[in-house]
């Protein structure tokens, strides 16, 4: 490309680069939306391992084909500036055309901008208060599933660093494995025994605070037999990037199977469980306060 | 400087600390830098077999630990007795038996489930001798749980008012000492951490700081290795 000489007049005002913008802009996100929303939209996790999961999911394809075109606008004005106003080799710098205030653009920037946020805001808040969507709601729920009634409860429990499930349909039965019936709603409380953890089962959807004292309720409906990663999402403490484990989403009778199973594991460590709390036993309750602190300063 | 040039210095330099973090993760999680103790393995019929023994003491004492009051962990070596190293080597798909002598005082599980022996053969261990599927979860003085094998064992304490109680580690059999023996077998190579569950750090708040969140007190790791 030729160099102009340094006494060269400014460039002419006279295109439009306003229009070549919003053209460049249109014919971008008019291809690129889409094919985010059709391709990229369901990769994005947590997935399909429940239905607060999908959701999620959902929630996040339509975030993400909502910020492309805002992401376009972004890339096209960034690179028409590069191409078109750069300074070339041996140019001499020259102040570019005035800026003029233009009242439409700036009602069309205040007007789309606030659809957009408040388009989200009411979106999100719809998807919480639909079925929680999977999230920890503290001991008095106000985003109740159809069913809640006759949920399925599992109690998670905290400790440093390692979570256990207890069972209260199944006598307070304490496990270290989380297993799940399918198609089945849940209902997690969530409580810690020492600091505060997290307790995120990802392809559930699911993350919840375990906080000691506190009853962190949370509802997932389960889908199809899967295998579930669970990771403490709280900085607790040395151990806490090793504060993990699998869970599994099973068919009924492969739930009842493990359930006797877990059972009779847990007969021989009843007894002393149900002692009262001041023995230093642990009955089902919805928090706990252990005791045997001994050493502690 | 051509931009060109600029470009991959600035690449390289991104690679570099890029490794380094990396390095400085993996050195920290994984306790690369710490010595471990290749546990001798014996090859009975075709089957690699481990004996596999420590002890857990009160106090670490100054020849072992710049903390000599701490509670600890220790391995015996084969060549230079009790050490305080809490990595381990062990061979994948072994038989590991394992005999614990605990030299230190009840201090009770925050959680009682955790008293119930799992993840070892038969689900049972010995104490003194005698046959267990459970211990009293308020006589817990520790546990050896390996929760990525699944393994949960806890050992209980020496009575308060025993006699001959160990002072310092490396505590002699002739201190009042309880022993848990059991057997569990390793599985596919793999970097399993151990800890103990016991509120046991004396003095530290809810008796889980100090040895509970410093590395090679009592947690370590399993270095699972083909």
């Amino acid at each position: 490309m030729a160099s102009r000489p340094a006494s060269a007049p400014p460039p002419s005002d006279s295109t439009n680069d306003g229009l070549r913008v919003v053209v460049a802009w249109l014919v971008l996100s008019a291809i690129a939306t889409p094919l985010v929303a059709i391709y990229v939209g369901p990769l994005i996790p947590p997935g399909n391992g429940s239905v607060q999961a999908q959701g999620q999911t959902f929630s996040n394809q339509v975030m993400t084909s909502i910020i492309t075109p805002v992401l376009c606008l972004m890339l096209v004005f960034f690179a028409y500036g590069l191409v078109r106003f750069h300074v070339r080799r041996n140019e001499a710098v020259l102040d570019g055309p005035p800026l003029r205030n233009d009242s439409t653009i700036q009602l069309l920037w205040v007007v789309i901008t606030s659809v957009i946020v408040l388009f989200l805001a009411g979106f999100g808040t719809y998807e919480l208060l639909k079925d929680g969507a999977g999230g920890g709601q503290g001991p008095n729920p106000i985003a109740l599933p159809a069913g809640h009634k006759t949920a399925f409860p599992v109690q998670v429990i905290g400790q440093q660093w390692e979570f256990t499930y207890r069972y209260p349909t199944y006598g307070g039965m304490e496990s270290n494995q989380l297993v799940l019936p399918e198609n089945r709603l849940i209902v997690f409380h969530v409580t810690s025994l020492d600091v505060v953890h997290s307790f995120w089962a990802y392809e559930l959807g699911v993350k919840a605070d375990a906080n000691p004292g506190v009853d962190n309720v949370a509802y997932v409906q389960t889908k199809g037999p899967s295998v579930i990663h669970v990771r403490c999402a709280e900085l607790c403490g040395l151990w806490h990037g090793y504060m993990f484990n699998n869970g599994r989403v099973v068919s009924p009778a492969a739930f009842k199977h493990w359930a006797v199973g877990a059972l009779a594991i847990y007969q021989s460590v009843k007894g002393f469980v149900n002692r009262p709390p001041d023995k230093g036993g642990a009955p089902f309750s919805l928090t706990y306060f252990p005791q045997p602190w001994r050493r502690a300063g | 400087m051509r931009v060109g040039v600029k470009l991959v210095l600035v690449a390289v330099a991104v690679a570099a600390v890029g490794i380094l973090v990396g390095f400085y993760v993996s050195h920290l999680t994984t306790l690369a830098g710490s010595p471990s103790y290749s546990v001798p393995v014996q090859n009975v019929n075709g089957h690699p077999v481990v004996n596999l023994e420590f002890q857990t003491v009160a106090a670490i004492g100054p020849k072992l630990s710049q903390n000599p009051d701490w509670v600890s962990y220790l391995v015996k070596t084969k060549s230079n007795g009790w050490q305080r190293m809490t990595v381990w080597d062990l061979p994948a798909n072994a038989t590991v038996h394992v005999t614990w002598l605990n030299f230190d005082g009840a201090s009770g599980l925050r959680n009682p489930y955790l008293a119930r022996p799992q993840g070892i053969v038969g689900n049972q261990v010995l104490v003194d001798g005698k046959p267990a599927t459970s211990i009293d979860p308020n006589d817990a003085s520790h546990t050896f749980a390996v929760p990525g094998l699944g393994i949960i064992v806890a050992a209980p304490g020496v009575a308060d008012d025993a006699k001959n109680q160990c002072g310092y580690a490396p505590c002699p059999m002739t201190n009042a000492h309880r022993t848990v023996t059991f057997t569990f077998h390793t599985t596919s190579p793999g970097h399993y951490r151990w800890q103990c569950f016991v509120p046991c750090a004396a003095g530290w708040i809810f008796g889980f700081g100090g040895p509970m969140q410093t590395i090679g007190y009592m947690d370590g790791f399993l270095n699972v290795k083909a």
